[in-house]
């Protein structure tokens, strides 16, 4: 299919970036701010979702910005991977908007509007990266995208949040200028292009050593996937408001990071290259160890949060390991996975904030009885914990079921046992929190008094988790584009 | 072909120069205007000249009609055009912020402050116009003293870090006029592409080495290519603000475009002016200093003084990259020099906006600016930005061809320098953004009240500072259109 010129992928990431501006106007009128917020983002989601259908019908949309470098333009293209993370991250945020206005008043904090100004440069950031048509478009919004969340990270202003600013930077853009550039450089000096193209531009055109050094390079230069040892950054960055916890460090960021790396492999190495080098082998050995290691770590956490955090680490990792795995299955479990784990983590990172609200408490210990006060949160992060778990009947199933059958597939013995093993640390970590706000009762005279979070909070976090059961029942669209993002 | 236009564009400072002594004197109302005015008419002449000369090609001007190689030839290019223009649009734009710092800081001498600035522009201009090698000697003079003069009318220190510039400087003249000297000797002429006839002719000759060394080392003293750096921090620190602005963004650049014209010019299939050992030496050169310049930029504790160790390291990118000999190399040199000097000029004019401000550029004093100072500070972040080479602000794509003409040349020390640069340029003004982002965290609990009401600089030095940050956006955006049409025309091919 040819693709078509169209202006709608501009669009959809400029609504939110020309919209900061009315935010910041509306500076001392809050409740006309958050209009604007929620307004915005049901205009971009909408243009997202106009798109659909036509990706869906095998057509693509492009739009130039720019020639800056010759043979790299500016340039957008939404195709179905793309579409599958624009779909992912347009829609959250709505809701983590909508959650925002419950949690931040709930908790009035200061600069509200440096903060919704600021999120809304993000999403833009986050489209952008769902949108490049190349590596050069990538790389600027995967940029523009570190540069604006840190005042969401640091949000907070005290001592804490400068030192966690500092390692997020110092991670994130350490990486993708001290790595990722360079890798990007050498594609380029060796290919002559940087266009994504399905099955890759380097084909026949880069000795085996040179691809090693290129997937070192690249995944570790898109640090935001939080591959180790360059996943630090994560942890700290929980200092930041819930709501950028939830969609950020548990959607958009991350996602970004992982969906770099999707392109790196399937459009500019390209599958079937990396098989005849055998770098497979490369990229699921980083992200088993990753992965293990993340999930053991995540037991020891006492911070709700931070627990967390290692847990996107670890599901993270799942999903450049469905990438690296280069069979059909694996790699469809991996890009579903992305979709998957963004509804079930930011459910349970919603959970996290609601239970900060409504009690102020952080650590899981303190967390007894809890469920009997706040049955809707607790129940929606049973939903969350047994979607990113990888049970039926919630989408965590689907994918998580594919990089099995893509390891089996492989007859990768020990990816199986990863697999498996990882599935069970998953529900190490869940289980005893939930089982602690049932079954364990409050020590006497705590807890009285608390109830649930506010409505803002309590039905972004429902809908979540009903998204992350609906998905299993109703996959067929995801898993579509999934299928056509791979050309399977 | 033959057209006066350029000449103009130089004219309307010089001539201007002398009107703001005479009528400035008694009437100070009629500096500004006067100033504005024919900077502004230069910039409008430097665009007719550049769409003129990428319609009909080269222009050329004798002065007085003696035909060259015995008279002088003002030639322009659409290369030279490009740095006319880069030229005459930053002293336009920099000229608002000057004038109030100099109404402030030199209450009673604004006429004799504009008579330099203005002659220096006229300098500057000529640097790039003439086609003579003796003539490239006058003007380089001419642009030093001037710039001596401006940096002595600063405060504290500042006489004695001109002076020690007049001494490096005139150091580097005798060097440079040295070698033109040789030059004219062996050849018997000075108009520089008649050298470069004879110069195959003279291919290995010690008389001809020792000449371009000459010419070559007095040039990197005037551009202070590491290690003969000394004399411009302080030099730069020490100016008053209104000098400051002009001259950072401009000094170095067209020092080193000079450097690369010579080299343009000198260069041909039969004469390879850059051996293959002197260019290792020269990149190998280019990469300690981008690396000590950097690291030196993070000892610093004013932001002025840190602004003027980039700007060293700046022309070690620079250098390294045109020494790198090869299409991209020298492509990345050339985007370089308009993206430097207007990043520069966006964080001086931030500096000097804060400096009006708080007084002080000292980096305790930087605290909490982004409530005090959010439009300048705003403003210095995209500057940052683009030092840093974030994409899509023009720093990036500059950084981008030097890059990649190191990887294609295999000169891998260059390309690891770069790199490096780039991380600590990330350092360097992430600790700047900290400290104006958090303020002082011991008294962040009564921040409320501590809070000082948005205190922004003066329109006069806030607007050129924000439509120097949109060009900075805006030229990035535009890469595509100005290497295809005039940088890569300039390259020889094979080069």
């Amino acid at each position: 299919m040819t693709p078509i010129v169209s202006i709608w992928p501009l669009a959809a990431i400029l609504v939110s970036l020309l919209g900061a501006l009315p935010i910041i106007l509306a500076n001392r009128q809050p409740n006309l701010r958050e209009s604007w917020t929620i307004l915005i983002a049901l205009v971009k989601l909408m243009i997202v979702a106009s798109l659909l259908p036509g990706v869906l019908e095998g057509n693509s949309y492009v739009f130039t910005i720019a020639q800056v470098i010759p043979g790299v333009p500016i340039e957008l293209r939404v195709d179905a991977l793309g579409m599958i993370f624009a779909l992912v991250a347009s829609s959250l945020w709505l809701f983590t908007s909508i959650y925002s206005i419950g949690y931040m008043r709930a908790l009035d904090e200061h600069a509200q509007t440096r903060y919704y100004a600021s999120f809304a440069v993000a999403i833009s950031a986050t489209l952008g990266v769902a949108f490049a048509g190349n590596l050069l478009t990538m790389y600027l919004f995967y940029e523009m995208l570190s540069l604006s969340t840190y005042p969401l990270v640091t949000h907070e202003q005290n001592a804490e949040a400068r030192s966690s600013g500092r390692k997020y930077l110092t991670y994130i853009l350490g990486t993708s200028i001290g790595l990722a550039l360079p890798a990007m450089m050498i594609t380029y000096s060796v290919a002559g292009t940087l266009d994504f193209t399905s099955g890759g531009i380097l084909a026949g055109k880069a000795s085996p050593e040179l691809l090693a050094l290129l997937v070192v390079l690249f995944l570790f230069g898109f640090a935001k996937a939080g591959l180790m040892p360059f996943h630090g950054w994560l942890p700290a960055a929980m200092v930041a408001p819930t709501p950028v916890s939830s969609f950020l460090h548990g959607v958009a960021v991350v996602k970004a990071g992982v969906f770099s790396i999707f392109r790196i492999i399937f459009d500019i190495l390209g599958p079937e290259t990396l098989q005849s080098a055998d770098l497979g082998s490369l990229i699921t050995y980083i992200a088993s160890v990753t992965l293990l290691i993340a999930s053991m770590v995540a037991l020891t956490q006492d911070s709700l949060k931070r627990r967390l955090a290692y847990s996107t680490i670890g599901q993270l990792a799942y999903m450049v390991l469905g990438a690296g795995m280069l069979s059909a299955t694996g790699m469809l479990g991996g890009v579903m996975h992305l979709a998957m784990h963004a509804f079930g983590k930011i459910t349970l990172f919603f959970c996290a904030g609601a239970i900060y609200v409504a009690s102020k408490k952080k650590n899981i210990s303190q967390m007894d009885g809890l469920g009997r006060r706040m049955p809707i949160t607790y129940l929606a992060f049973f939903l969350g914990s047994l979607s990113i778990i990888g049970m039926p009947p919630l989408g965590g199933f689907i994918s998580k079921w594919n990089l099995l059958i893509g390891a089996v597939e492989g007859d990768q013995l020990v990816l199986i046992v990863v697999l498996l093993i990882s599935s069970l640390l998953n529900a190490a970590y869940f289980f005893p929190i939930i089982y602690r706000g049932f079954f364990v009762p409050a020590t006497d005279g705590e807890g009285d008094g608390i109830k649930e979070a506010p409505l803002f909070c309590l039905i972004p976090l429902s809908v979540t988790a009903l998204v992350s059961l609906a998905l299993f029942f109703y996959p067929d669209t995801l898993l579509k584009l999934a299928r056509m993002a791979l050309g399977i | 072909m033959k057209s006066n236009l350029h000449m103009y564009v130089m004219a309307a400072p010089l001539l201007t120069a002398f009107l703001v002594n005479i009528f400035g004197r008694n009437n100070r109302k009629v500096i500004a205007p006067m100033v504005l005015g024919a900077l502004g008419l230069s910039s409008l002449l430097a665009i007719a000249v550049l769409k003129r000369t990428l319609m009909l090609g080269d222009l050329s001007y004798t002065a007085g009609a003696w035909t060259p190689p015995w008279g002088i030839e003002l030639l322009v290019d659409p290369l030279s055009a490009l740095m006319l223009l880069l030229i005459a649009a930053v002293s336009f734009i920099a000229t608002f912020a000057a004038l109030p710092c100099v109404k402030r800081d030199l209450e009673d001498r604004q006429h004799l402050f504009f008579t330099l600035y203005l002659i220096l522009i006229a300098g500057l201009m000529g640097l790039v116009l003439t086609a003579d090698a003796f003539n490239l000697y006058v003007m380089l003079e001419i642009t030093s003293i001037t710039t001596y003069g401006l940096i002595a009318l600063g405060r504290g220190r500042a006489p004695l870090s001109s002076f020690n510039y007049i001494i490096m400087g005139s150091v580097a003249a005798s060097f440079y006029l040295l070698g033109v000297g040789y030059l004219y000797l062996l050849t018997g002429t000075l108009n520089m592409a008649d050298i470069a006839r004879y110069l195959p002719a003279l291919q290995g000759t010690a008389a001809l080495s020792t000449a371009l060394a000459f010419i070559l080392i007095g040039l990197w003293i005037k551009m202070a290519f590491f290690p003969l750096h000394g004399w411009l921090p302080r030099a730069y620190t020490d100016a008053p603000d209104g000098a400051g602005v002009l001259i950072a963004p401009l000094m170095t650049k067209v020092t080193i475009y000079l450097m690369v014209r010579l080299m343009l010019t000198f260069q041909s299939p039969t004469f390879p002016l850059i051996s293959m050992d002197v260019r290792t030496l020269v990149i190998w050169a280019a990469a300690i200093g981008i690396v000590c310049a950097s690291s030196l930029a993070l000892a610093q504790r004013n932001l002025k003084q840190m602004l003027t160790y980039i700007i060293i390291a700046e022309v070690g990118y620079m250098v390294g990259g045109a020494w790198l000999a090869n299409d991209q190399g020298m492509t990345g040199t050339l985007l370089h020099i308009v993206n430097d000097a207007l990043m520069t000029l966006c964080l001086f004019l931030a500096a000097v906006a804060i400096a009006y401000r708080t007084g002080s550029l000292h980096f305790d004093n930087l605290k909490g600016l982004y409530r005090r100072m959010p439009w300048t500070m705003a403003f210095f972040t995209i500057g940052a930005f683009a030092m840093i080479g974030v994409p899509p602000t023009c720093g990036f794509y500059s950084k981008w061809y030097l890059l990649l003409g190191g990887i294609e040349a295999g000169q891998w020390e260059f390309v690891v320098a770069l790199i490096f640069s780039s991380l600590v340029n990330a350092v360097l003004f992430f600790r700047i953004i900290e400290l104006a982002y958090f303020g002082s965290l011991q008294d962040s609990e009564h921040h409320a009240h501590a809070s000082a009401e948005p205190q922004e600089a003066p329109w006069w030095i806030l607007s050129p500072l924000a439509l120097t940050a949109v060009l900075l956006i805006v030229v990035g955006l535009s890469t595509g259109p100005l290497v295809n049409n005039i940088i890569r025309l300039m390259i020889p091919v094979g080069f």
